[in-house]
């Protein structure tokens, strides 16, 4: 991967959060700005936690190994964005009122899913450091690190559970990830299949110095 | 019954552009000041071009009217790039760039179903029945937003004393046009098509329900309901069908499209009520357009000493 690279993406994933400065120093958010800001963060989420998934699938099948090393900053950017969404949630929508949020929490399911994805966010997050992964032991970071899956479909649901009647963009997301999760269903059984060729050995350390 | 004093200035001008534009910049500043950071990448293609009002013909002669309130009218260009009208789009900026070429005109509407006699009405002999009042009203939508809006038309009671209902006619059906050719939302089936709503008599007869074809003192702007639709200021904005083709009087309860979408949500009445929430949110608060904090919802959208007694002894617990 040139050097390049990496800041130039990451400079790339802040543009959603440049934009919504941009519009809005320019009244460019519409007659809404709050609700725009709500969705965009949430449709960013989305995206990110999305994006995350595709990386390792897509270094597979591109054998574009190195894609991995953007992985974390992808996962990070999830969680950046779903800081900012429940931001706006927290104080846009509920002005920092607990007891209105937790009666949310319980009663509206929408919120319950999306609060619900968000928690499994923030252990990831937590523990993306190297240092976390050496702490942890390989096998139980890669345990605990599946609960990108559940806070994937978390968020999903939360989406479908919010709309009023125009399912088709929750039900975008909601196929990627079906296909994402899926292709880890089928990769799974393919290599535990007896056809299934074993991986060669440089293959394999590589694969456990890249994961 | 409050009389409140009439102004002379044209409503369209009673909030100044650049004091609107200030109140974004303030909020949309506010709101993003936590990753100011990210200012310095300056994305200029990003930002869409914003969307000029389209100036539709004056409506000569309008009076005034006691039931408008005086509140802060909503600016033009919120209530024109704002809109629910799931016939052109879902999306709340949809309608204004698709509803452009909607032809509004010739528009006949039918009124049939429990009348005396049936008929076929052109929109601008229905516009010429009585005199037409700007009725500055509040419109909360279901979803828990608000704007005030200075509508232009009179009393649907006028059409309907017009049409002659006989004894059996309970209820007013109100259809939308069906046009997929026009509507790009009627292409898809995120809703029934043609958009149904429904009144009670009582409620259809009630001086506060407009037939309205204007606003900010011109015609009505096609993503706003062009040529003719109604606006019931106490319901839910879903209740105020627009571009009405057909008016029925029948003896049963229609059945509205957000009813047949999701019964257990929308129901026939949809006044605006704060302390019956929707199953998926709260109505206890709603955001006015161009503000920064909630407002607490009023009962009957502030218009209760007018209509609560419609409802006596009703349960709008279950009648939601």
């Amino acid at each position: 991967m040139p050097r390049w690279l990496k800041p130039v993406i990451f400079l790339a994933c802040l543009a959603p959060v440049a934009s919504l400065v941009w519009k809005g120093l320019h009244a460019g958010l519409g007659a809404n700005p709050i609700e725009k800001i709500t969705h965009s963060t949430g449709d960013c989420t989305l995206t990110f936690l999305l994006i995350t998934l595709s990386v390792s699938p897509l270094r597979k099948l591109t054998r574009q190994y190195w894609l991995i090393s953007l992985r974390r900053m992808f996962g990070l950017f999830a969680f950046f964005y779903g800081t900012l969404h429940l931001t706006t949630y927290v104080w846009l929508d509920k002005f920092f009122d607990v007891h209105e949020m937790l009666v949310d929490i319980a009663k509206r399911r929408f919120i319950t899913a999306g609060m619900t994805a968000f928690v499994l966010m923030i252990p990831l997050a937590l523990t993306s450091t190297k240092w976390s992964i050496r702490k942890l032991g390989g096998k139980r970071w890669q345990a605990l690190h599946r609960l990108i899956y559940f806070s994937g479909a978390a968020g999903v649901i939360h989406y479908i559970w919010l709309v009023k009647a125009d399912l088709k963009k929750p039900l975008e997301y909601a196929s990627v990830l079906g296909v994402l999760i899926l292709y880890r269903v089928i990769a799974g059984i393919a290599s535990r299949g007896p056809q299934a060729p074993k991986a060669s050995t440089s293959e394999g350390l590589r694969k456990v110095a890249q994961d | 019954m409050l009389i409140k004093k009439a102004t002379d200035i044209p409503s369209s001008e009673i909030t100044p552009k650049n004091l609107y534009l200030n109140r974004r910049k303030f909020l949309a500043g506010a709101a993003t000041a936590g990753v100011a950071a990210a200012t310095g990448l300056a994305l200029r293609e990003m930002v869409s071009p914003s969307i000029t009002a389209l100036a539709g013909n004056k409506i000569d002669g309008i009076q005034k009217s006691p039931f408008s309130t005086t509140e802060t009218i909503t600016p033009y260009n919120d209530v024109t790039n704002y809109n629910n009208y799931y016939e052109f789009s879902t999306d709340k900026d949809g309608p204004a760039k698709l509803a452009k070429k909607f032809r509004t005109r010739p528009w006949k509407v039918k009124i049939d179903g429990q009348v005396q006699k049936k008929q076929e009405l052109d929109v601008d002999t229905i516009i010429k029945m009585a005199t037409a009042e700007e009725r500055i009203y509040r419109h909360r939508c279901v979803e828990g937003w608000s704007i005030v809006v200075p509508w232009v038309g009179f009393s649907l009671n006028e059409l309907i004393k017009r049409a002659n209902p006989t004894s059996k006619a309970k209820f007013v059906e109100f259809t939308t046009i069906y046009d997929p050719g026009q509507m790009p939302g009627q292409t898809g089936s995120v809703l029934n098509w043609p958009y149904v709503e429904g009144l009670r008599m009582d409620e259809a007869m009630h001086p506060l329900a407009l037939l309205c074809f204007g606003m900010y003192g011109e015609d009505l702007p096609n993503q706003d309901g062009a040529p003719i639709r109604i606006v019931v200021p106490w319901k839910y904005g879903f209740k105020s069908a627009k571009a009405i083709v057909r008016v029925r009087f029948t003896e049963k309860q229609p059945l509205n499209t957000w009813n047949i979408s999701a019964p257990q949500e929308y129901g026939f009445y949809s006044n605006v009520n704060p302390n019956v929430d929707h199953p998926r949110w709260s109505q206890a608060k709603e955001r006015r357009l161009g503000e920064f904090y909630k407002r607490p919802t009023l009962m009957f959208n502030g218009y209760g000493d007018q209509v609560a007694n419609l409802y006596t002894g009703m349960d709008l617990r279950k009648n939601f």
